[in-house]
């Protein structure tokens, strides 16, 4: 297999006695979706802030195709293509959509001595780039966000991701508010994403809708990796007892074992709880 | 006053990605609501006041105090436009007057050193409210209420100890009033001259200048407008040296005007500005407004502050009008919002 884009070896992070995370180590490669399951609390949002930036590893090494990375800020993890998504977020839902994809941006145009926003240009490109991912309503780039369902607007943001350069795309909880035919908009873009060679994380507690999309699986356990393992190795109530909080987890373990010797590129998952 | 659609310049009016000059996409623009409210309170005096409501000296009444509320209210709406409220212009106004007042009247200094120390005084606080906004993340509204009553006391304490009196006498050098003092025709105050170019210049940075939008995508969601990579902190103090600056000026301007300068006065322009702003347009929880809405909607106010004393009515129903006049403008704004989140484009 290709050198992982973004690896994350051994990582704790604490904010003063707190352990959130332990001794994680991931990777993701491109045109992979890496599924990132665990009950809330379980430190999912520590894990992909301190990929994109926002924190920092207690110890332990960040890796970006193959070098060590150390962010001081979210913007650099973004400079170097690592996009986050929350839920609706990089979306303002009073503006229209084509000043809301280039906020940050802007194109502009020169009007005598005045540069000024170039809005045709603006509307055209994010028209575009969302109906590249197969969003065929969105026709004008003059409507407002607030006016988009759920799944278009997020659909819109991570157009936008990709539209920036992204090459990792960390989706926190995409489909969490989104009913079914909207989430399957957005599942639908992930797999265009991952057919565009983009890394994707995407961080869900919907089984479903990892398993629809998901290549790889991660499940988080009170901070600790309590699982890793590919498509097709587990079924679907086996992953939803591992998250429910490692119930199951006894009964998995030698399935886990059996998995970490066949397949020597991951990392082995950390079961102690 | 017949401006209905605010063009965007290089879209030729023939093109079809050209802006929408329908009815309905006139209705979705932030400033549809205030400019029928203003055209329905014009109407509303021309036909219930006397004639000289459009005449010069009648029409210098509501100009003038629409210009020195609008220079502020233009950067207070779009303070609120991002998202953040500045009630401190209310002491800014004498603070700026009492500055000049008391270097150029009191200390005889020259009346540039004066002018410069208001505007300095108007940006030294102005940049103290944004960086405690920015570092504290105390709501805007507490942090520029404790200025409001500090510059006041400020002010109070350094004139009486400066000056032994509340009350300063300045006289201006003839330049400084031509620019700044003067009535034009015998009774328009030369500021409305300073109110439109101000407006012309925010009109432009605001919609047609690539930052515009950020003011618009801080006010919308904040944390998503610092990842896109927007320096929000130094806006946001931008924003707030804009306003304070803008406040000190209105108030240099009229210790120019009127020769004198007096520590009360002021506060009448929080709730005024407020007023012009929200009747303009201006979604006060941020992210939605418009600097030409706000101009309309400080014309209104004045027109309906102004225009009662062209009637027979009592002038005592005038807070009436204009307290009916800001809700009936809010439900009309909420509504054109509601239109224009819900449009979508017909099928072609």
């Amino acid at each position: 297999m290709t050198d992982p884009i973004l690896e994350m070896v051994n990582v704790d992070k604490s904010f003063g006695p707190i352990e959130v995370l332990r001794d994680i180590s991931l990777r993701v490669h491109g045109g992979e979706v890496l599924c990132l399951l665990g009950d809330n609390g379980a430190g999912k949002s520590t894990l992909i802030k301190t990929l994109a930036g926002v924190h920092k590893p207690t110890s332990g090494t960040l890796k970006f195709e193959g070098e060590p990375v150390s962010f001081d800020t979210p913007r650099e993890a973004q400079d170097l293509g690592i996009a986050t998504v929350h839920q609706f977020g990089g979306t303002f839902p009073l503006m229209t959509i084509g000043r809301s994809f280039f906020v940050g941006d802007e194109p502009t145009k020169k009007i005598g001595p005045f540069k000024v926003f170039d809005r045709k240009t603006a509307n055209d490109i994010a028209v575009k780039a969302v109906r590249d991912f197969g969003i065929t309503r969105i026709d004008d780039g003059d409507r407002l966000i607030g006016g988009l369902s759920g799944g278009e607007r997020q659909s819109l943001a991570i157009a936008r991701a990709v539209h920036f350069g992204a090459r990792v795309l960390i989706l926190d909880e995409p489909t969490a508010a989104l009913g079914v035919k909207q989430a399957s908009h957005v599942l639908r873009i992930i797999l265009e994403a991952r057919a565009r060679g983009l890394a994707v994380i995407f961080i869900t507690h919907q089984v479903t809708h990892a398993m629809a999309v998901g290549d790889h699986f991660a499940v988080l356990i009170r901070g600790a990796l309590a699982a890793n393992f590919r498509r097709g190795q587990k079924t679907r109530e086996e992953i939803t007892d591992l998250m429910a909080g490692g119930e199951a987890l006894a009964s998995l373990d030698s399935g886990i074992e059996g998995y970490m010797a066949t397949h020597k590129g991951h990392a082995p998952p950390v079961a102690a709880i | 006053m017949t401006t209905k659609t605010i063009d965007s310049p290089g879209n030729s009016p023939g093109s079809s990605s050209g802006p929408d000059l329908s009815i309905g996409g006139f209705l979705r623009r932030p400033e549809a609501g205030a400019l029928l409210g203003l055209l329905f309170v014009l109407g509303f005096f021309i036909i219930f006041g006397s004639a000289n409501f459009l005449k010069p000296a009648g029409a210098a009444s509501w100009l003038n105090v629409a210009a020195n509320l609008g220079i502020v209210a233009i950067p207070v709406g779009l303070l609120m436009i991002a998202g953040e409220l500045d009630i401190s212009i209310g002491a800014m106004i004498p603070a700026g007057s009492m500055t000049v007042a008391i270097l150029s009247g009191h200390f005889g200094l020259p009346i540039f050193v004066g002018m410069i120390g208001a505007i300095l005084v108007g940006v030294a606080v102005g940049f103290v409210n944004g960086l405690v906004v920015v570092r504290t993340a105390v709501p805007s509204l507490i942090v520029t209420l404790g200025m409001l009553f500090a510059i006041q006391g400020l002010m109070l304490g350094l004139s009486v100890l400066l000056t032994g009196t509340t009350s300063v006498a300045l006289s201006a050098a003839p330049w400084a009033k031509f620019l700044f003092g003067q009535f034009l025709f015998n009774s328009f105050q030369v500021l409305i001259l300073w109110w439109l170019a101000i407006t012309a210049i925010f009109v432009f940075f605001v919609h047609y200048s690539p930052y515009g939008n950020w003011i618009f995508a801080m006010g919308g969601d904040k944390t998503s407008a610092r990842n896109a990579g927007i320096p929000t902190d130094r806006l946001t103090i931008l924003l707030f040296v804009l306003s304070a600056t803008a406040a000190s000026f209105v108030g240099m301007c009229q210790a120019i005007l009127f020769n004198s300068a007096q520590v009360s006065g002021g506060m009448i322009f929080i709730f005024n500005t407020i007023i012009s702003v929200v009747v303009g347009g201006v979604l006060l929880t941020g992210g939605f407004g418009s600097v030409i809405g706000i101009f309309f909607g400080t014309l209104t106010f004045a027109i309906v502050n102004q225009g009662i004393y062209f009637t027979s009515f009592d002038r005592n129903w005038a807070s009436l009008i204009i307290g009916v006049m800001l809700l009936a403008a809010v439900l009309m704004n909420n509504t054109f919002r509601k239109m224009a989140l819900s449009y979508s484009p017909k099928k072609k």
